[in-house]
This record gives structure tokens, sequence and C-alpha cells, in this order.
């Protein structure tokens, strides 16, 4: 009797230690997960979000958030390089992962030394403007955005998060795509733009979808146009640029990275990790809730993904530049 | 009305069903001494024990939260008041007569003085919370960077009168500050700017937390110790009693104290719902107005109750505030409840306009739950301060070195930067000669709080306006609170001439 139960014990543990077991390197200590930006933000919320469902569904270590916002995200990427061989390091990246290095190449950090571990989702953009106007004019499609800004000048306000930000190269695109001579007027972080932009102290946004969708749901904003390949299923009604006849089409990348020389064993340990956070409910209930998008990306696709997308963002800041 | 106070009733309903009662106190003792504890203050409290959060439902996730929060503003007094030292970034302003209260050896009088404030403080503005919400929503909506402008300017004017008489030493002051403020990355072009001697550190800004723990911990040990030694080896700090006796005389003693508390109360619930204000200015701007109000304007800094009572007020009202733009806009008032909104949103809800109308419970639920968490810190709090006063009765031989300590944790803690180390004994050792020289501190440590949200709210105004400076005076709200700040500023300035004047 008394074997048996032993035995049974054994067999518990056994069960309990099954998913560690399979791994031929485990973490020996809580992981430090590096945040692009500061606390409150989308990459912020989506790390806490993350960390609370390893923790919740027991799927590994413990994760400790560092936001590390200084610098456009460069302070971020000077600690990770600093990390090299570090296997309890990860960051939470966003595009300044590409564009901070290309602008500030006295820092020295080639992102091709990183460690790819998994790109989470991609974020998009769409045009936005609010549904009660001071001046009452009534903005409802995207030619009428375009008249309007049109006529408005450099009196038509657009804000953004920072300067040379993901807001910022739409807005370029959308300037001198239609001839418009909009005024960019940068604010720390997306909550603030869309608050701006319900306040009517801006004219137009180019938020996330999450950012501005309290505010849709609420009826004071209104989408115009998305710069995804299909339209979002929550905003049926706003057309891609696509649609309209530009072949115009932008994301925010959600990537977790590893730091560089990180062990080929710890690499793969953390890319399981992932994929059983990507394949959680909760993770899947929150891409759709916040209109994400972006297949799971791994290893040397992931790789491949980013040179294409520094290359895409080189180009478009050398536009930026040379206006 | 009516529908409010039924609305009140069934949040209290939630509020104190056992669960609920059990995470309030729970959450105000651990806030409190999270708050107590140097560097580290509701923002770490509730950033470390948010994951916890997703094993109780949503309601009593955030009334546990919000108690955090609440209890840590209670706590940041207390070792802002026993040793010098903000215990967060909330309490710098109640240092500047909580310490000399204590070294006065009345520390038992700055303790419940915090405390009754800051139960009035937060009770006013639960109130107001309670009457108001949505209109004061719409105010925060409107409110743009012109306004923010003008309010930092009106903040900046409180404070001209704050140094000493020496006027060109306060603007010396405020000017260190302001610089210290400009490191890191220029909002507007997104580029690092007055990264000093090129040292990485200097990428991100500075936390106004490790500067004022530097002048105010470092600093203010390095002075005490020298006044020690000079008196002989005597402790300054032994004289601290307590008694029910005295504490009853102080407790009636707060009467007194009414005007500054109530200012407090309803200045820092209107600067807390402000998005991207907080507890921090609104104490600071506090004390500032304060110190203008009072008839004995000499005596602040000098330990006057009313200087511990309008910040302490003022912080705990802004803290609710706070929370009115994240629930009603989806925006973070300070940044404890930026992590509360991602909470939120873990727990499954969409703070934003349509939260007061789809999730009733959750909202009164906490609303109602904040009337008991002030109660139950007030309680709290009076009950520990015997407990908080023998720690002055140690010898100043063993408490220093633990106050040193204390400081450089805390300084690390919010940041996990060495760096920041390293920042804190450069400020405390610089803090403390330019003490020794007699030039005010406290208009600095305001300098790197309001500084960082003066700037980009000037120069986004100024895009907007496409750099016409008229946009300040001809929007509703901005164009009075423009005219009263520049009245404010000249006031002492006039004043000033006019003494120069007469006197010869």
């Amino acid at each position: 009797m008394k074997v048996r139960m032993i035995a049974s014990l054994l067999g518990l543990a056994g069960a309990v230690m099954a998913p560690f077991a399979a791994h031929a390197w485990e973490p020996a200590k809580p992981v430090e997960f590096v945040i692009m930006a500061g606390k409150g933000g989308g990459a912020d919320k989506a790390v806490r979000f993350i960390q609370s469902i390893i923790a919740k569904e027991n799927l590994g270590p413990t994760v400790l958030p560092v936001n590390k916002p200084g610098g456009s995200g460069a302070e971020a990427l000077l600690y990770l390089k600093g990390k090299e061989g570090d296997n309890h390091t990860l960051m939470f990246t966003l595009n300044s992962f590409y564009t901070t290095p290309l602008r500030q190449p006295g820092l020295e950090v080639d992102i091709e030394t990183f460690t790819p571990i998994m790109r989470m989702a991609e974020d998009t953009f769409c045009l936005w403007v609010n549904t009660g106007r001071k001046d009452g004019e009534d903005i409802n499609t995207f030619d009428d955005f375009v008249a309007a800004a049109k006529a408005a000048g450099d009196k038509w306000i657009m804000a953004g998060t920072g300067k040379a930000s993901e807001d910022n190269l739409i807005t370029d695109f959308l300037n001198t795509t239609f001839g418009l001579d909009m005024k960019y007027v940068p604010y720390k972080g997306g909550g603030a733009v869309a608050k701006a932009l319900a306040g009517n102290n801006a004219d137009s946004t180019v938020n996330n979808p999450s950012e501005a969708q309290g505010f849709f749901v609420a009826g004071t904003v209104r989408p115009l146009a998305c710069m995804t390949p299909e339209r979002i299923g929550l905003f049926a009604d706003a057309p891609t640029m696509k649609e309209l006849g530009h072949d115009f089409v932008y994301f925010m990348q959600r990537t977790v990275v590893g730091a560089p020389g990180m062990s080929e064993e710890a690499a793969t340990y953390y890319q399981d990790l992932f994929t059983d956070v990507f394949n959680s409910g909760d993770w899947q209930e929150y891409r759709k809730k916040r209109a994400l998008v972006g297949d799971p990306l791994t290893g040397d696709d992931l790789m491949e993904y980013w040179k294409r997308e520094r290359e895409i963002h080189r180009g478009m800041l050398d536009k930026l530049a040379g206006k | 009305m009516v529908e409010i106070l039924a609305l009140l009733a069934d949040g209290f309903g939630i509020a104190l069903q056992p669960l609920n009662l059990i995470l309030i106190v729970l959450g105000c003792s651990v806030g409190l001494f999270i708050g107590a504890m140097p560097g580290l203050g509701s923002v770490n409290g509730v950033a470390i024990l948010l994951p916890l959060t997703f094993v109780v439902p949503p309601a009593s996730a955030i009334i546990f939260l919000a108690a955090l929060y609440y209890g840590a503003m209670y706590g940041g007094a207390i070792s802002s008041i026993m040793l010098g030292i903000p215990g967060a970034s909330t309490a710098v302003a109640t240092t500047f007569d909580g310490r000399p209260l204590a070294l006065q050896g009345l520390a038992d009088k700055a303790l419940i003085t915090a405390a009754t404030a800051s139960f009035v403080g937060g009770t006013i503005s639960v109130i107001l919370f309670t009457l108001a919400a949505p209109p004061l929503a719409h105010v925060a909506l409107v409110f743009g960077p012109p306004e923010t402008l003008a309010l930092m300017l009106l903040a900046f004017a409180t404070f001209v009168g704050l140094g000493g008489e020496d006027i060109w030493k306060t603007i010396f002051s405020i000017c260190i500050g302001l610089v210290l403020a400009a490191v890191g990355t220029d909002i507007v072009s997104g580029e690092p700017r007055l990264q000093l001697f090129g040292l990485t550190g200097f990428f991100s800004s500075i936390n106004f937390l490790v500067l004022a723990i530097g002048i105010y911990g470092i600093g203010e040990m390095l002075w005490t110790i020298e006044q020690t030694a000079k008196a002989g080896g005597v402790s300054m700090l032994s004289r601290a009693t307590v008694s029910v006796r005295r504490a009853l005389a102080h407790l009636r003693g707060q009467l007194a104290l009414w005007k500054a508390t109530l200012m407090g109360s309803l200045l820092g619930y209107f600067v807390g719902i402000l998005p991207a204000a907080g507890a921090t200015p609104g104490s600071m701007m506090a004390y500032g107005v304060a110190k203008q109000m009072s008839g004995n304007p000499d005596s602040f800094g000098k330990g006057n109750p009313e200087g511990v009572s309008a910040p302490e007020a003022a912080n705990n009202a802004a803290s609710t505030g706070s929370m009115l733009p994240m629930l009603t806009l989806g925006i973070p008032g300070s940044p404890t409840t930026a992590i509360l909104l991602g909470g939120m949103v873990i727990w499954g809800l969409e703070p934003g306009p349509q939260l007061f109308v789809d999730e009733k419970a959750f909202v009164w639920g906490l609303i109602a739950s904040l009337y008991a968490a002030n109660l139950f810190a007030l309680l709290l709090n009076l009950t520990f301060i015997p407990a908080f006063i023998a720690v002055l009765r140690l010898p100043f031989t063993i408490l220093a070195p633990v106050i040193f300590v204390l400081c450089l944790v805390g300084g690390y803690a919010p940041t996990n930067r060495m760096f920041d180390v390293w920042l804190i004994l450069v400020f405390g050792f610089v803090g403390y000669l330019l003490r020794k020289l007699d030039y005010p501190l406290a208009p600095a440590v305001l300098a790197i709080v309001l500084g960082p949200m003066t700037e980009p709210a000037l120069r986004q105004s100024l895009l907007m306006s496409g750099g016409d400076f008229a946009i300040f005076f001809t929007r509703p709200y901005s164009g009075p609170i423009m005219v009263i700040a520049i009245v404010l500023l000249a006031l002492p300035l006039i004043r000033h001439l006019v003494r120069r004047y007469k006197t010869g």
C-alpha cells in the first residue's frame, strides 16, 4: 500500500516536472523582460499581459518586466547589447527596433546580432477623425478628409507619438501622396494622442485600433481608412488604403527578442514558451479584441522579416529627412 | 442625484462583501508599508502585485490595488517626516515642513496632521468623484496643451515665493532644476539631448525621485551629522515623544488647519483629474498655495503644520482624482493609474467612455471601496504612530547608516539602474553644499517635476498655433488660468519693488 502511494506520488511529481524536463535548458532564475517603452503604453500593457498568462497557465519561469524607454529605445537596445551571451534577458520590441539604430548610428547597435525569439503579433494603424468637430464639419469618408485637410493647409493638425515614430512616417506618406500639408504635433504615447483627438485638440490621428477603440465605441471618433491588407472586422465600414487605390500597408511589430549570443538551447526554450503563450486562449482573445494581426514568426524567418522591415524603414526615414 | 445614490448603495454592497473588505485591509496595509519605504512608491507596489490579481474578480482586483495606491499615499508621509527622505514622489512636499517638525520633537503632531489631512482630502475627493464624474471627465478631455501650460505656469507662480528672501538664489535654483529636467529624450524631435559627459545613463531623463532623495535624504543627513557634531554629539532626534494626551491635543489642533486642508483637497483633486499631471505636482502646488495664503509665510519650511496638511490632503485627493480620466477616458492621470489601466485590460475590461455604462458594478464598487479604504487607512495610521515614533528614539549613530542604506535602495528600486545610485550621491553632496550656502532647494525639485510637463505643453501649443502666443489667451479654460498665473508671478516682483522704493 505504502509502496503504491510513494509510486503514485513519484508519478505525480514526474507529471509536474514533465513539461520542463522536455527541454535541454531551462531558466535558473527569473527572466528579465525589457520593454523598449514607458509604463502604460501598448508594449508595456502587452508584456504585463504576457507575464500574467505565463503565471496563470504555469507555462514557465517568473518574468520581471523592466521599462527602459530612454532615447526612443536606445537605452533598451544598448542594455540588451551589453547582455551578450546572457540567457535570462529578453526584450519586447516595436518598430523603434529598426528606426533608432538607423537614426543613431553612433549607438553601434546591429539588430542582426540579437537572437530572434518570436513575433507575437503585428499592430495595425487606421486614420481617425472626431465625429463632433469644432467647426461642425462632418467628415465621413477618406475623400472628405482629403478635401478638408487640403483646404485647411498647415492649420490641419495631425497628432502622433514622437518625431520619426510610426505615426510620423504614416503622416508623411499621407502628406506626400495626397498633396497635403498637415502639421504633425507629437504627444507622449498613443493614449495621449487618442485623447487629443477626442478633445478636439487635433484634427486627425493614425492611432492603433486599441488606442482609439474606447472613443470609437462611445461614438466620439471614427475610422476613415486602415493601413491593412484587408478590412478590420471591428471597423468593417473603413476601407483599406489599397481599396482607395494606394498600395500602402504598415504594421508595428510586437516581437520578443533575446540578448546577442544567447545559447541555442535557451533560444529553443523561449521559442517553445512563447508558442505556448501565443496559443493560449487569453492571447488569442487579446489579439482579436485589439485587432492585432500577424502570424507567429521564429528563428531565421523572423530574422529575414527584420532585415526586410529595416530596409523599408531606411527608405521611409530617408524620405522623411530629404524633405 | 437619486440615481447616483442608488448606484453608490449598490457599490457599497460590493465593496463591503467579506472578500473585498479583506482585500481593502490587506491593500491598505501593504500600501502603507510600500509607501513608507523610501523609493518604493505606489507605482512599484501596483506593478509588483498586479499579476497576483487575476485570481479574484475584476472588481475585487481593482479594489485591492486602489486600496494599495491609497495606503501608499498615507505611507509616503511617514518617512518624509521621520527620516527626511520622501517615501514616495508624492510625499516630497511633505518633507518641507514635516521634517522640521520632527526635529523640533513634534513628530507625533506632524504624523497626526498628515493622517487626518489625508483622510479629509481623500474623502472630499471621493464625494466629488461620486457626484460629478461625467462633467469633470469632459473638462479633462478638452484640456489640451495650452491649458496644461497655463496650469504649469500657475504652479511655478505659486512657488516663486517659496525660496528665501533672496529672489536671485530662488531663480538660480529653479534654473538648475530646469536644466536637469531637460536631460534625456526630446519628445518633440525624438533625439537624445543634454547627454552629459556622454554617459549612457543620461539617455533617459533624471528620475525626479533621485534628485529628491539625494537632496533631502543624503544632503539632509550630512547636514544633521554636522549639526550633531556641533552640539557635542547629542542627537537632534532623540526628543521624540508620544502620549495619548498629546495625540488628542494634536487632533484638536487639526481644526485650526481647515483652510489649508480644504484648499489642498480641492486643488489636489482638480490637478489629479487632468491627464498626465497626478499627485506629485498636485501636492507641490498645494504647498505653494498654502504658503501664499498663509498669514505667516515665513514660518513655512520651519515646521508649520499647514505645510504638512496642504500637500498631504492634496496627494490623496489627487490619487482619487487621477482615477477619473483612467476610468472615463482610458487615459492615465498618473504613473500608477497607467499600470492600473494595463491591469483592467488583463481583467478583460475596456477602460473608456463606455465603462460607466457597461460595467456599473466595477465602477461603483471601486468608488464605494475608496470610502472604506480611507477610513481604514486613517485608523491604521493613527494606531501605528507610537511605533513610528519609537524609531526616532534610536541613537543617531544607528539611524544614520540605516537612512543612508534606505536612500540608496530607494534610488535603485524604481529603475534598477546603478547609475541612479551614483547620481543620488552626487546630488546629496552638492545639495549639502548649496544648503550651507543658503540656496533654497525646493524650487529645484519643483522645476524637475514640472519641467518635463511644461516644455512639451509649450511646444505642442506653439506647433498648434503656428508660433502664435495668442493661443494661450483665446481659449476658454487657458485664458483665465493664464491671467491669474501672470498676476501671481508679477506680485512678488511688485512687492519687492515697492519695498525697495519705500526703504529708499
